[in-house]
């Protein structure tokens, strides 16, 4: 892999192109607002730009994008500012809406209603995990990366990466068991 | 906020990505094909939100409107304070030499009223005294009188 000195402007335009959406959906799953993912996306970016010499390509750029981006979430729920907004969470949407989406598929009706089901149900378990619980689920089971990956990403050893998902998979076991 | 398509608006990139990558397992079978609706409903609501059509050019316009009429209001309350300020110590500053003018007008009106004063004091002792002391050459006039009359 390139290092900082060698990576362009237009490598990192690149960069913005190739995972800008991924960094995208990762904010909004974890913040289920529109506005504030994107508004995390940019300052990502933009981060990442200013950031972009001390990028010495040791691990992916998406490793190194989604550990700017948990920072910025970290940053945003910590500063006081927006402490009464999180608890309110006026423009993040509820499980139920954001468990309305599925692609298009092959599946009945049958299906697609059973399967928003489920969907609601793992976002209620999400809902209930910790912050870094959640950051670990996410990037696991909606950004697929590998558990090296997600300790990287996070600044966790991979055995408490693991500790997390057995957690977060519990909860969800839980709340699938349990209401079925 | 809500969109009026629901499922299946996306832009296939999920699918791709489904379809390029194999899916994480949890290594349960009743769990991994909910995960992975779970997966697939969240790529497609973020895609369907990445892909919206924003209105940019009317939202950054508000927003510049917005932030001028703020800075201008701001400015406003900044320098009418700062003007207010500067107004205040200059007036203050006039009004004290004003106060020291008056002050030293009225200290050398006084001096000067003083000076008058023991003038006519020193002139008016010169009068007495004058009035008192005898002439000098009263005796030899008066001798002067009685001989003539002799």
């Amino acid at each position: 892999m390139a290092t900082a000195e060698e990576l362009s402007a237009e490598e990192f335009a690149r960069v913005v192109a190739t995972h800008r959406q991924q960094i995208f959906r990762f904010l909004l799953a974890s913040t289920r607002d529109m506005d504030l993912a994107e508004t995390l996306t940019q300052d990502c970016f933009l981060k990442a730009h200013r950031h972009w010499s001390s990028f010495r390509g040791e691990s992916s750029a998406i490793t190194w994008l989604m550990r700017i981006a948990i920072n910025l979430q970290k940053d945003h729920w910590r500063n006081r500012r927006v402490q009464f907004w999180r608890h309110t969470r006026t423009n993040a949407v509820d499980s139920e809406e954001a468990s309305e989406w599925l692609p298009s598929g092959e599946s009945s009706p049958e299906q697609q209603l059973l399967a928003r089901e489920q969907v609601k149900r793992v976002w209620r378990a999400v809902d209930g995990l910790s912050e870094r619980q959640r950051t670990v689920f996410l990037l696991r089971y909606v950004e697929e990366l590998d558990i090296a990956e997600i300790g990287r990403a996070t600044g966790l050893s991979e055995g408490t990466v693991k500790a997390h998902l057995s957690r977060a998979l519990g909860r969800v076991r839980g709340e699938l068991g349990g209401r079925k | 906020m809500r969109f009026e398509h629901k499922p299946g608006k996306n832009t296939g990139e999920s699918e791709e990505r489904t379809a390029r990558e194999p899916a994480q397992s949890a290594e349960d079978p009743t769990l991994d094909p909910v995960l992975s609706d779970f997966r697939a409903s969240v790529h497609a609501w973020s895609d369907a939100v990445y892909n919206r059509p924003r209105p940019i050019a009317v939202a950054s316009r508000r927003a510049v409107w917005r932030k001028a009429a703020a800075w201008s209001l701001g400015s406003m309350l900044v320098i009418g304070a700062a003007g207010g300020s500067v107004f205040d110590y200059r007036h203050q500053q006039e009004a004290a030499r004003i106060a020291a003018a008056r002050e030293a007008r009225q200290q050398r009106a006084l001096a000067e009223e003083h000076e008058r004063e023991a003038e006519k004091e020193l002139a008016k002792v010169d009068t007495d005294v004058a009035r008192e002391v005898p002439n000098a050459m009263e005796p030899l006039a008066q001798l002067m009188t009685e001989d003539n009359s002799q």
